[in-house]
């Protein structure tokens, strides 16, 4: 590659001294309790906008369901991290999931017969009348002994509690459940054109948020879960500024490795092959490459990142309420910050990440002022008569403008702000 | 034989009318993906867009002195069908053409359509703040009871859900016609099966995207408008009933519009049918049986309805990817 160094990363480090300078403004004005904590959040967003990053730029896949795989995470280290519920294990509640768990081990494995019954001489027909029935009378047998389960630990002990692990256990353990429904979802669509996929990730993010939200046994649904212990020191007695700066670093040292490790991957032989089944997959497919796994691969890691990122958000805000996952703040903000900050590049990712998420917490203030100014003068001068839920009608606006923003950036920008720099061989 | 009636109006005519929905919506829907290549995800916004639509010229006529023999809205969908269909063709000059123009992948004419939907969920809660309408202004809606023979009960039917499944039948007759009688149908049809082929034979493609916009701009909204009716005007419909949509889209073969009302239908019977409390029918027969029936035997519980769709197209996607009436596999 020609010129130096500086030349080469100008537009990057432009944009980055920039997005430096803007939050310097904001520790200045907002205080540094204030701006440490968007900065937190700012940086879970990074983590999940790389996840994205990679199934969209990497890959080319179109994932409506990242508020899915946040909320499956989130709540996967609920469960793992929180502290144990006594009542619960002295209650005939852990037979009970022992038993759902016996029973959902058999299930699977009377399904896997099913599926691999072909290799035994059974016919396709009977085959697939096997599968059926294996998956009716697993449904009927889970759901039976799933109804009894969430009545009888609702009326015994609440709620089931956590594990009392390590959070950083707990991470992990999002990371990997995440990652296993994406495998789920990935083996079913990705062999298929990328609409379906988009179609099935909006569905599983509506299961999995309906299903959070209604699972009282398991996760004390919409009653929330309080508080979520941190890696690092809580902050206590008022003390917010260190609490929330170690936090910070630690987010900061994960999204830092994560960037690292892609990079690396962006430029190793896998990378390229992803790139060249991304751009030509009829090509890369002539050339030996297996497509669909390749793809379910890319989108298992990403979903993977996305459930880190999840419960890295959801322990900073201390509270776990499935109510708070939207498909607005969780799914779409992030599509925001990666077209935005140029897809298939992992700095525009974090770029994005960072900028889009203080402007959306900035617009908040903003839109109320700037709606508070139009009432006003409407009052005034045309004697209007503002209806009484004219505030959260203003927030909507916020929606409207990511929406425009999203179809502004494809029409006239669809490289983004930092757009994909492909390296020539 | 009342356990026999509740059956039937709790799971049979609440099926057909969802399904009503349901079809209306994935005629659409199946259209836009048959002829313009791409998974349409603001339909459903479109959908509460229309029904607005149909309120706004409800509240115009009212306050005008219109005095019809029937509920005003009935009379305000036609031309709501027609505002919604310019509309929409204005949404597709807007933000879908350039991108094609652009010649962009089909994926990110999906991902245009997810920014649509943000904008229009945005702008009706804006204007219209979240609250549920009544969209018959003062008008209460006539509930006809039929009696049923050998029963107390009677099988009720509200208006406004014998003017959807009319409506509906009249709708799928006419796009019947139109589609393999008329010269623009046919040429639908033919941009459907073949672009390229059909575009060197000399058919305007622009007037075949009019067209796919108009039928399904105004199918969204006689869908939204009929929707609202039975129950309230929310403008919470976008993915709650996306999901079904194509889910029945995908069930009856993607760019078949029988296939589509097909699948309308089915989504729409499974859905009532699984959350449908069986005990309810087994119950008289309760002495002949070897168990005791349970108090709640729905195959899913409600709260998880959005299940049932959505088991559906996984089912499909792995079976048949190609639908039941042959669709493509895009």
């Amino acid at each position: 590659m020609e010129g130096n160094v500086f030349e080469r990363n100008r537009r990057d480090m432009t944009l980055f001294a920039g997005l430096a300078l803007l939050v310097a403004v904001i520790f200045l004005t907002q205080g540094s309790v204030y701006s440490l904590r968007m900065l937190v959040e700012a940086g879970c967003y990074a983590m999940i906008a790389l996840g994205l990053t990679i199934q969209w730029g990497y890959a080319g896949l179109f994932n409506v369901g990242v508020m899915g795989f946040i909320a499956a995470g989130a709540a996967s280290s609920v469960l793992i991290t929180f502290p144990t519920n006594p009542d619960f294990w002295n209650s005939n509640g852990p037979q009970l999931v022992a038993m759902f768990l016996v029973k959902l081990a058999f299930s699977a494995i009377l399904l896997w017969l099913a599926n691999i019954s072909g290799r035994f001489g059974v016919g396709r027909r009977l085959r697939g009348l096997l599968i059926v029935i294996a998956i009716a009378v697993a449904y009927l047998v889970l759901s039976a002994h799933m109804t009894t389960m969430a009545e009888q630990i609702e009326a015994n002990s609440g709620w089931i509690g956590g594990l009392g692990l390590p959070v950083l256990v707990g991470w992990i353990v999002a990371g990997v459940v995440a990652g296993v429904i994406a495998w789920f979802v990935g083996k079913i669509c990705l062999g298929l054109r990328s609409d379906y996929l988009a179609i099935a990730t909006l569905g599983i993010a509506q299961i999995i948020k309906h299903f959070l939200k209604n699972a009282d046994w398991l996760t004390r649904g919409t009653l929330t879960v309080s508080p979520l212990p941190w890696p690092v020191e809580m902050p206590s007695g008022g003390e917010f500024i260190m609490a929330r700066a170690s936090y910070l670093s630690l987010v900061a040292i994960a999204v830092v490795i994560i960037y690292l490790l892609l990079e690396r991957a962006y430029n190793a032989p896998w990378g390229r092959m992803m790139r060249a089944i991304r751009d030509n997959e009829t090509a890369a497919e002539a050339m030996g490459k297996n497509v669909t796994s390749r793809r379910i691969e890319i989108f298992v890691l990403g979903s993977v990142l996305m459930g880190f990122g999840g419960a890295m958000l959801i322990h900073f805000a201390s509270i776990y309420d499935p109510s708070g996952f939207l498909d607005l703040n969780h799914t779409f903000l992030i599509w925001v910050m990666v077209i935005l900050g140029g897809s298939g590049n992992n700095r525009g990712a974090i770029f994005g990440a960072v900028f889009v998420y203080i402007v959306w917490v900035m617009s908040e203030p903003i839109t109320l002022a700037l709606f508070d100014v139009i009432r006003t003068y409407g009052v005034a001068w045309f004697d209007w008569d503002p209806p009484s839920d004219f505030n959260s009608r203003a927030l909507q606006m916020r929606v409207f403008v990511i929406g425009l923003t999203i179809t502004l950036v494809l029409r006239f920008a669809p490289r983004g702000l930092l757009p994909e720099r492909q390296a020539r061989h | 034989m009342n356990d026999l009636v509740f059956f039937i109006n709790k799971g049979l005519l609440s099926g057909m009318i969802i399904g009503s929905i349901y079809a209306m919506g994935a005629i659409g829907v199946t259209m836009i993906f048959g002829i313009l290549r791409f998974a349409h995800f603001a339909h459903g916004d479109m959908m509460t867009l229309g029904a607005f639509v149909t309120l706004i010229i409800a509240a115009l006529l009212a306050s005008a002195g219109v005095v019809l023999p029937f509920p005003i809205a009935f009379a305000a969908i036609i031309p709501a069908m027609a505002v919604t269909a310019v509309l929409a063709i204005g949404l597709d000059k807007m933000f879908y053409k350039p991108l094609r123009n652009a010649g962009a992948r089909p994926v990110v004419l999906v991902m245009a359509s997810v920014g649509v939907t943000l904008m229009l969920q945005g702008l009706i809660r804006l204007f219209a703040g979240v609250r549920a309408r009544d969209m018959f202004i003062d008008q209460p809606k006539d509930i006809f009871q039929i009696p049923f023979p050998g029963a107390t009960r009677a099988v009720i039917l509200t208006e406004p859900q014998v003017v959807l499944i009319g409506f509906t039948v009249v709708a799928v007759l006419a796009l019947h016609l139109f589609l393999t009688r008329s010269r623009l149908g046919k040429a639908m049809r033919a941009v459907s099966d073949n672009p390229e082929l059909a575009r060197i034979t000399g058919i305007n493609t622009n007037h075949v995207v009019w067209a796919t916009w108009i039928i399904g701009g105004g199918l969204a909204c006689a869908a939204g408008s009929l929707l609202s009716m039975d129950v309230t005007l929310k403008p919470d419909l976008s993915f709650n009933i996306l999901l079904p949509i194509f889910a029945a889209t995908i069930v009856g073969g993607i760019g078949q519009p029988y296939g589509a009302i097909a699948g309308g239908f089915l989504v729409g019977f499974c859905e009532t049918l699984a959350v449908f409390n069986w005990s309810v029918l087994l119950r008289p027969i309760q002495d002949s049986l070897w168990f005791e029936l349970p108090r709640n035997m729905a195959l899913v519980p409600t709260e998880y309805k959005l299940m049932v769709p959505f088991v559906i197209l996984i089912i499909v996607l792995i079976y048949r990817p190609t639908g039941i009436f042959r669709g493509r596999v895009l």
